[in-house]
């Protein structure tokens, strides 16, 4: 009798310890410095081609400087980072965040602030004089009454028209469209050649068009109106620019599985025109396997969106100093690299963006680079929906919903109803 | 104390399975229905109890409405079809043709592999780009001379979610296929003989003593879909994201409470989800119980 409640206690004990045990398991393969070594954990989403380079061209200046510390790569693969921000959610909830990550500037960074997720980073601009080489657009983005939140290291722009100078030629369309206007004239005239005139990927890349169509339409004063209290969006010049992108839209092919397979119909002459941001350039331009190895000029070409010419829509990817980093000096020394102007310029030119600084090495950006460097020091400013800069998460959201709904119905007031209420319930 | 001794060490061998799912099923549960009934509508504020108002406001929003319809159109294509399928290939087996061994597990593979893995396949299968530009199943059609048979699958705005069914089915009629097989088998051979003796058909035997007694295993079936089905994410996300256009409740569940940040009305969504399932489970339990009372 006594042998058998032995065996009881033993497997019931057991059974707790396996359990105990997988707790921990799990929670030492999510914080590899636990153990507090000098592992520094930086989280981001590059793990693509080209971007996945410049982070580790990063990694090395840092390695190089820091010899204590090691680079930890906690990349979470994922366009635009929904599935790598997911999972930085729940660290966060459970106060196990790791010693930096990555967000963009703008009002998606501020959700974080707002959470009390992130430490300021004044002292850091101060030691390193980075007010004086970041725009202040910029730097009034990710702050919070006068506190800084993050480094950025980078800048993409949205607003840019992607097109293929052949197909367009075969179309008789023989001047880059500058309006909306000659845009559906251009549209018009592909689709006669059973083309496609505009290429386009799933949900998201909708919201991407219709960002630079509001800018085109409304023009960027306006646009840049939107995000401030008391905006309207249910006048007519908002009316009028959601019949634009109606009108535009009517002209997309079928739905490609994501931006790249659209890009790419463009990139092959089956579709003359795709709206996407500048990382489509590192795809069209890179050697296969990475990218499609095109020619620039002449097997694809770019401008700005219809209508917004003299504009730069940007974003802008930075890194934080999370609140309880493990290893908060190796976060610091992390930090230090990202805002160099040696680590900017070692890893824009292999990411394909332009360095948030303004003192870069403009030798190193060629190509489409070196207009984009161009126009961000002259062009106006206006900032991205989809990726984060003038909208929280929960108004992306309610937009993407909208847009999602009105791909199914077409029906601009329901559109504009909605795309009202959002800004009227997004707190911002 | 030997009454004792015989209940105690078992109870002590369960208990840690028990505290187990005290805390991590039950609890859970009763935590999210109680976030469910606050206005925790962001992740920094406490939220206060508001009772059902999440649940009501809910029916408010176009996009919850368009998931639950996807969701019940998913459900009624996806359990008939894997049942209907299911059934059909249970059938041909059962006439005991040459190799079945091998069918059957050729049939049954498809279930082991993850819906994630399936989803990535059949995206490509059910690309929606047609003529020229067609590849996967519009691509067979396009080749095979069937160019009426071409359309834009799960991007259809009226019947997508029928497509989405179609990698379900796929992957779950050859579990279906083996309980009718199992069902089929537990028939006695004497009944069916009793019945032919007594001059039924061969499809009246099938319709008059097989079927009725294959019931247990078609509502086990029912129920074993019926509930994959209503929490139905992996396979939606792998197949086409967080789209409205396939839009579902769990993926919905998903984007509040990691896109927009609502954990309160992810609850809700949740809270839905699970009260749909157990309209299909807890008959179930309650038929099984009282069947296994009976001697």
């Amino acid at each position: 009798m006594r042998r058998r409640w032995m065996a009881a206690v033993a497997v019931t004990v057991a059974g707790l310890l396996t359990l105990t045990a997988c707790g921990d398991g799990g929670g030492a393969a999510q914080t590899p410095q636990a153990g507090g070594e000098k592992k520094v954990e930086v989280f981001s989403w590059w793990t693509g081609p080209g971007e996945a380079d410049g982070l580790k061209a990063m990694k090395e200046i840092f390695e190089k400087q820091n010899p204590g510390l090691t680079f930890f790569d906690a990349a979470v693969a994922g366009g635009s980072g929904d599935k790598a921000r997911a999972l930085l959610a729940t660290k966060l909830q459970a106060d196990t965040p790791p010693d930096t990550f990555q967000g963009h500037a703008g009002a998606e960074l501020q959700g974080y602030i707002k959470a009390g997720d992130l430490e300021p980073v004044n002292s850091l601009y101060d030691e390193l004089k980075l007010k004086e080489v970041f725009p202040e657009q910029l730097v009034d983005q990710i702050s919070v009454q006068g506190q800084i939140y993050s480094v950025p290291v980078n800048i993409h722009r949205s607003n840019v028209m992607w097109f293929n100078p052949a197909v367009l030629k075969e179309a008789g369309v023989t001047e880059v469209p500058k309006t909306i206007e000659e845009f559906v004239a251009a549209l018009e005239k592909v689709k006669k050649t059973g083309k496609i005139p505009l290429s386009i990927g799933s949900e998201w890349t909708m919201v991407h068009l219709l960002e630079s169509v509001l800018l085109g339409s409304l023009g960027t004063e306006a646009y840049n109106q939107l995000w401030s209290a008391g905006s309207d969006w249910s006048g007519p010049a908002m009316t009028k620019a959601l019949n634009d992108f109606k009108t535009v839209l009517s002209y997309a092919g079928d739905p490609a599985d994501d931006w790249q397979p659209a890009a790419k119909q463009v990139a092959d002459g089956e579709a003359a025109f795709t709206i996407m941001g500048d990382w489509a350039y590192g795809y069209f331009h890179n050697p296969p396997d990475g990218g499609l190895g095109k020619k620039s000029k002449t097997d694809f070409d770019w401008a700005p969106s219809p209508g917004t010419g003299g504009t730069f829509m940007w974003l802008s990817d930075s890194f934080t100093l999370p609140k309880g980093a493990p290893n908060r000096a190796g976060a610091l020394a992390w930090l230090k690299v990202a805002a160099s102007k040696e680590g900017q310029d070692a890893f824009n030119p292999k990411k394909g963006s332009i360095p948030a600084r303004k003192d870069a090495d403009t030798s190193l950006y060629t190509d489409y680079l070196a207009d984009a460097l161009k126009d961000w020091g002259s062009d106006k400013l206006a900032g991205s929906i989809q990726h984060g800069v003038t909208v929280n998460d929960a108004w992306r959201v309610s937009i993407n919903e909208a847009v999602g709904l009105f791909h199914t119905d077409k029906d601009v007031a329901a559109l504009q109803t909605a795309l009202a209420e959002a800004a009227k319930n997004s707190g911002q | 104390m030997t009454r004792v001794r015989r209940w105690l060490p078992g109870l002590l061998l369960v208990m840690p399975s028990i505290i187990a799912i005290a805390v991590f099923v039950y609890g859970m549960l009763g935590w999210n229905f109680r976030l469910a009934m606050t206005d925790r509508h962001d992740e920094i504020s406490e939220g206060s109890f508001v009772g059902l108002e999440n649940f009501v406001t809910l029916w408010d929003q176009k996009r919850w409405g368009i998931s639950v319809d996807h969701a019940i159109v998913f459900t009624v294509v996806f359990v008939g079809g894997a049942l209907a399928l299911g059934w059909l290939l249970a059938f041909l087996m059962e006439k005991g043709i040459r190799g079945e061994g091998t069918f059957r597990a050729v049939y049954l593979f498809p279930m082991a592999i993850s819906f994630v893995a399936t989803g990535v396949v059949w995206r490509w299968l059910m690309n929606s780009g047609q003529d020229e530009r067609a590849v996967g199943l519009n691509r067979l059609f396009d080749s095979l001379g069937l160019d009426f048979l071409q359309w834009e699958w799960f991007r259809n705005p009226d019947w997508g979610m029928a497509a989405m069914a179609i990698p379900a089915i796929w992957q779950m009629s050859g579990y279906v296929m083996a309980l009718f097989l199992a069902g089929f088998r537990g028939v006695p051979e004497d009944l069916r003989e009793a019945a032919r003796v007594d001059g039924c058909t061969e499809w009246q035997v099938y319709r008059h003593i097989v079927l009725p007694l294959l019931r247990p295993v078609t509502l086990s079936a029912l129920i074993i879909l019926g509930h994959i089905s209503l929490k139905v994410f992996d396979l939606i996300v792998a197949v086409s994201g967080k789209q409205i256009i396939t839009d579902v409740p769990a993926v919905f569940m998903w984007v509040a409470v990691f896109d927009s940040h609502d954990p309160a009305k992810g609850a809700t969504i949740a809270s839905y989800i699970v009260l749909a399932v157990s309209v299909f489970v807890i008959p179930y339990l309650v038929w099984t119980l009282r069947k296994e009372r009976r001697p």
